[in-house]
C-alpha cells in the first residue's frame, strides 16, 4: 500500500508535499493537475501514484495555464480539483487566474504554489503571493507538515464556502522537508459530475461560469473576501506562542514559523518574545491581529523574498492606530531581515539578537579559529551535468560548430538542466548568453535576428529541451517562422522532464495515470511550421557537428536540429553502462598533448578525472556512466572504449 | 517503544555529492526514527541543486515536537558523510567541539579539482582536521565495500550499518531490517542487507 494511504490515526513521515497530496485525498479531491517544477513535483507525482486507487483523474498538463484550466473545468462541474506549480507557474496561469476568481468557481478548487526562496532550483526568486491580493482570493500558507495536510484538506471546504479559488503557498523549506504527520479519515464517498449553466448569470450555482457583468462580479468578490477576514479571524491555524506581555512580538508564517521558534530557543528568549504564526496571510484576519497588536509595542515580521506580510500588517496597524498604538516594526524595510534568499534559523536569530540586545553563545574561540583555517582548504563544488550527460555532448558540438562558423554567433538558453551551460563552470566551454524563462530563448533568438538590418550579423542559436518545447516554445517558433527569422534552434531531447524526475511529458506514449496515450511528435510539428529539420545522436560527434554546421552556414531559413539521447539518470540507463571506458595509460601523453588537457580541463565530465602523480587522465568508474563521447574526444585515442555485452 | 539514549533534539547532518543516494539514506534513517516513536523533521535540498553539486540533508529528531528543517550553524551533533571533503566542509559550519562525524573515505573531485584550478586536500590533512574539531570520529571505505557488493551506490547503506554500530543514534539491525522489507524488493533486500553489515562490521 502506498504510504499516502496510510489508515486514519497513523503517523507517517511525510514529505510537505505529501501531505499536501493526503490533504487533498482527505477533502475528497477528484482531479488533480499541474506542471512540474521544484519544488512543487512530488504532489502531483504522489497523488498519480494513488489516483487508480482512489478513482481520480490526475495529469501532466502542457502548461501551468492548462492545468488551471483543467482543474476549473472539474470545478466548474461540481468536483474538487486542484493545480499544482511552482512559483513562475502561477504567473503562466495568472491570465485564466484573473477571469477565474472573477467569474467564481463551484467544487472547491485549489491553486497549490510552491516557492523556491533563494532560487535552490529556480533561475528566479519570485514571489506569487501578491496573485492573492492582487486577484482577491484567499492565501493560505501552512507552518508545518500536519499543518500542511490540515490546512490543504480545509481549503476545499473554503474555496466552496466563498464560491472561489483558493490559493496555497509552500516553499522548499516546507515542500521538500519531511515530518511528523497524523492522518485522518480518507472519505468513501464520490461525487458526480455536472456543469448546470442555464440558470440566471449571477446565480452561481446555475448560471454560466462567466467574468461579466464585470462590476458586480467584482463587487461580489470583494464582498465574499469579508467573510474570508471573519473566517481567518476564528481560524484555528492561527496560533499565539509566548508571553501575556511580550516585549516584542514575532509574526510569521510558513516555514519562517519554524525558524522564529528555533531562534528563540536559541536565544532564550521564551519569556521576552511572543509568535504569532498565521497560515491566513490573505486577506489578513483583523480582529486576531488587533488584539495580538496590543500586545506590544515592538514587531518583528519574519517571511522570505518581498515583504508582502511586513506590508499589510503594516497597512492594517496604521489603520487602528489610534486603538493600539503606534508600533515600530522591524523586518525588511529596515533592513532587520535580508530582501532577497531565504531566511534559516540563524538569520532570525541574529535579527532577533540585534533588537534585543542579546548574545548567541558562541563556540571556543580556538576552535572558531581552526574551523576558519581548514575552512579554507575546501575546494568549491560546482553544479555540473552529470557524468554521461547528453547536454556536454550538446554543448560541445554547438561550441565546436560556432567555433568553426568562425562569425561569433551565439545561443539563447531556456530553462531546464541545459541552463548549466550559461555557468561557465559546468563545462569548459560557455556558450549561452541568455537565460530567461520557459519558452523566452526562442523569442530571443527570433527577435536577435531581426537585428541583422541593423548590424548585429551574426548566427544566431535557441536551445530548449523536450517538455519545454511543448511548453512554451511553440509560439515563439511560429513567430520566427512568419518574421522569417534566420535562426539554429536545437531542442535537447533527452527522452522526460530531466531536471524535476522525469515526468512524462506529450512526446511520450505514456500519461501521468501510466495509460497509453498519443506521441506528440516534435519533429512533425516544425516540419508542419516549415522549418528545415534534422535529427541526430549528440553523442555522434561527427555527424551531429556536420549537421550544425551546414545549418550555420544555410542563410536565412528557419533550421531545427532535434538532438535526441536519453538523460544518463533515466529510469531506462540508470545504472547501466554502454561502454567500460578506460584511459590507455601508454597511449595517454599527459600535458605533453599539446591539446590544453581537453578531456579534463575544457570537456569536465566529472568521471574523467587527472591524476596528479602519473600526469595522466583517469576515469573514476564509480562515476563514468559509459557513454563513450570521451573517447571520441581524445586526439591520442588514448581513452580506449569497449562495448559492455548485454546479460545473458 | 522508543529509547532514550539521549534527552535534548539530536541533530544529524548526512551529506554527500549528487547521485550517492543521500536521499534515500536519510529517509530510510528517519522512518526507522519515526517507527522507534521519535517526531523526525528532514530538510533536504534536492532538484537541480543535486546535479554534481553537494547534497545535505538535515534531520532533528526530536522526543516531542517538529523543529526547523534547518540545523543552526554549529549545531550538528553528528555528522555523516557520504564523501570526505563534504563531510569537512558540512562540519566548518555545523561542527563544534562535541561533535561525532562518520565519513567515508573515498573522494569524488569537483570540476575545479578535475581541471586543475583547485586542489583536493590530501587524506592525511582531512583525517587530522576532523581529529582536531571532533570529539570522535571514524573513516570507513564504503565505496569499495559497494564495488565489492556490485553497486557504489550501496555505499550510502554501508554507512547507516556502520553508524549503527557507533550507537550514536537510536535504531539497529532489527529496525533497519523491518525498513527495507517494506520498502525493498526480495532481491534489493538481501543485498542491502549485506552492505548494512558489512559497514557495521567496520567499526570496531
Ligand atoms: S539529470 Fe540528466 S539532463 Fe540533467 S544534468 Fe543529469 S544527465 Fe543531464
Ligand atoms: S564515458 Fe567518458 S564522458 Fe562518458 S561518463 Fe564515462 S568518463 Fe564521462
Amino acid at each position: 500500500m502506498s504510504k499516502l494511504l496510510s489508515p486514519d490515526r497513523s503517523t507517517v513521515l511525510f514529505l510537505g508535499n505529501e501531505a499536501i497530496a493526503r490533504g487533498a485525498l482527505e477533502a475528497g479531491i477528484e482531479v488533480a493537475t499541474g506542471y512540474p517544477g521544484t519544488p512543487s513535483s512530488e504532489v502531483i507525482e504522489s497523488l498519480a501514484g494513488v489516483a487508480r486507487e482512489r478513482n481520480l483523474y490526475v495529469e501532466w498538463s502542457v502548461i501551468e495555464k492548462v492545468a488551471l484550466e483543467v482543474a476549473a473545468a472539474a470545478s466548474f462541474a461540481g468536483l474538487r480539483s486542484m493545480a499544482v506549480m511552482k512559483q513562475n507557474g502561477v504567473n503562466v496561469a495568472s491570465d485564466f487566474l484573473l477571469h477565474l476568481t472573477a467569474s467564481g468557481t463551484r467544487g472547491g478548487v485549489v491553486l497549490v504554489s510552491c516557492e523556491d526562496p533563494g532560487a535552490l532550483s529556480s533561475v528566479n526568486e519570485g514571489e506569487s503571493r501578491y496573485f492573492a491580493s492582487m486577484m482577491e482570493m484567499p492565501l493560505l500558507e501552512p507552518t508545518d507538515f500536519q499543518d500542511a495536510k490540515d490546512i490543504t484538506k480545509w481549503a476545499f471546504e473554503l474555496s466552496e464556502a466563498i464560491g472561489n479559488v483558493v490559493m496555497l503557498r509552500s516553499v522548499t523549506r516546507m515542500s521538500h522537508a519531511s515530518g511528523n504527520v497524523t492522518c485522518g479519515k480518507l472519505p468513501t464517498k464520490r461525487r458526480n459530475a455536472a456543469f448546470e449553466y442555464d440558470g440566471p448569470v449571477m446565480d452561481s450555482q446555475t448560471g454560466p461560469m462567466i467574468s461579466t457583468p464585470v462590476m458586480a462580479k467584482h463587487l461580489l468578490r470583494q464582498q465574499k473576501l469579508k467573510d474570508v477576514q471573519r473566517m481567518f479571524d476564528n481560524s484555528p491555524f492561527n496560533r499565539y506562542t509566548g508571553p501575556a506581555k511580550p516585549d516584542l512580538l514575532i509574526i510569521t508564517s510558513s516555514a519562517c514559523f519554524l525558524y522564529s521558534c528555533e531562534a528563540v530557543e536559541m536565544l532564550g528568549l521564551q519569556k521576552r518574545v511572543g509568535i504569532l504564526k498565521l497560515a491566513t496571510t490573505w486577506p489578513l484576519p483583523p480582529n486576531l491581529l488587533e488584539k495580538y497588536l496590543r500586545k506590544a509595542k515592538t514587531i518583528l515580521i519574519v517571511e522570505e523574498v518581498m515583504a508582502f506580510l511586513e506590508e499589510n500588517v503594516k497597512v492594517l496597524a496604521s489603520g487602528i492606530a489610534g486603538r493600539v498604538g503606534v508600533k515600530t516594526f522591524f523586518g525588511k524595510y529596515n533592513g532587520a531581515l535580508p530582501f532577497a534568499g531565504e531566511l534559516n534559523p540563524d538569520i532570525v536569530a541574529d535579527a532577533l539578537g540585534k533588537i534585543l540586545k542579546v548574545k548567541r553563545k558562541s563556540l571556543p574561540a580556538d576552535y572558531q579559529t581552526d574551523v576558519q583555517k581548514t575552512a579554507a582548504l575546501i575546494p568549491v563544488r560546482e553544479q555540473t551535468f552529470c557524468a554521461g550527460c547528453p547536454h556536454r555532448a550538446s554543448f560541445w558540438n554547438i561550441h565546436n560548430a560556432i567555433a568553426l562558423d568562425g562569425r561569433k554567433g551565439f545561443v539563447c538558453g531556456d530553462i531546464g538542466c541545459y541552463s548549466m551551460a550559461a555557468l561557465s563552470p559546468a563545462t569548459g566551454y560557455h556558450t549561452m548568453p541568455t537565460l530567461h524563462s520557459m519558452g523566452s530563448g526562442t523569442g530571443l533568438a527570433s527577435g536577435f535576428a531581426q537585428l541583422s538590418r541593423f548590424g548585429l550579423d551574426k548566427p544566431i542559436l535557441a536551445v530548449c529541451g523536450d517538455s519545454t518545447f511543448y511548453h512554451a516554445v511553440i509560439p515563439a517558433l511560429i513567430n520566427a517562422q512568419h518574421n522569417r527569422a534566420d535562426i539554429t534552434f536545437i531542442v535537447l531531447d533527452n527522452a522526460g522532464t530531466a531536471m524535476t524526475g522525469f515526468q512524462p511529458h506529450p512526446g511520450l506514449a505514456v500519461s501521468a495515470l501510466k495509460d497509453v496515450v498519443p506521441a506528440v511528435d516534435i519533429a512533425a510539428i516544425c516540419k508542419a511550421i516549415g522549418a528545415k529539420v534534422a535529427v541526430s545522436d549528440p553523442f555522434d560527434l561527427a555527424s551531429t557537428s556536420r549537421i550544425l554546421t551546414s545549418f550555420l552556414a544555410d542563410k536565412g531559413s528557419l533550421k531545427v536540429l532535434i538532438l535526441r539521447q536519453a538523460c544518463a539518470l533515466s529510469p531506462e540507463k540508470k545504472g547501466k553502462k554502454a561502454f567500460d571506458v578506460k584511459v590507455d595509460e601508454s597511449l595517454c601523453i599527459g600535458e605533453a598533448c599539446g591539446c590544453n588537457r581537453l578531456c579534463t580541463r575544457i570537456f569536465r565530465c566529472p568521471a574523467l578525472t587527472w591524476d596528479r602523480d602519473t600526469k595522466k587522465a583517469v576515469v573514476d568508474e564509480v562515476i563514468c556512466a559509459g557513454c563513450g563521447v570521451c573517447a571520441s574526444i581524445c586526439p591520442q585515442q588514448a581513452i580506449v572504449k569497449t562495448e559492455v555485452s548485454a546479460p545473458g | 517503544m522508543k529509547e532514550k539514549t539521549f534527552i535534548k533534539t539530536r541533530n544529524v547532518i548526512l551529506t554527500g555529492v549528487g547521485g550517492q543516494g543521500n536521499v534515500m539514506a536519510s529517509r530510510t534513517l528517519a522512518h526507522m526514527l519515526v517507527d522507534a516513536g521519535y517526531v523526525v523533521t528532514i530538510g533536504e535540498t534536492f532538484g537541480m541543486s543535486q546535479r554534481g553539486g553537494s547534497v545535505m540533508s538535515h534531520l532533528r529528531i526530536s522526543h516531542d515536537s517538529v523543529k526547523s528543517p534547518q540545523i543552526p550553524r554549529g549545531g550538528a551533533d553528528v555528522i555523516v558523510g557520504l564523501e570526505p571533503l563534504e563531510a569537512l566542509r558540512v562540519l566548518t559550519v555545523y561542527g563544534n567541539p562535541q561533535v561525532c562525524v562518520l565519513y567515508n573515505s573515498r573522494p569524488v573531485y569537483p570540476i575545479g579539482v578535475i581541471t586543475g584550478e583547485l586542489s583536493y586536500p590530501s587524506g592525511e590533512t582531512i583525517r587530522d582536521a576532523f581529529e582536531r574539531l571532533s570529539a570522535a570520529c571514524w573513516e570507513i571505505d564504503a565505496t569499495s565495500v559497494g564495488l565489492r557488493l556490485g553497486n557504489p551506490v550501496l555505499s550510502n547503506i554501508v554507512m547507516i550499518g556502520a553508524l549503527s554500530k557507533t550507537g550514536l543514534l537510536p535504531f539497529d539491525r532489527r529496525r533497519f531490517e523491518k525498513e527495507i522489507k517494506k520498502t525493498l524488493s526480495a532481491g534489493k533486500y538481501k543485498v542491502n542487507l549485506k552492505a548494512f553489515d558489512a559497514g557495521a562490521d567496520m567499526i570496531k
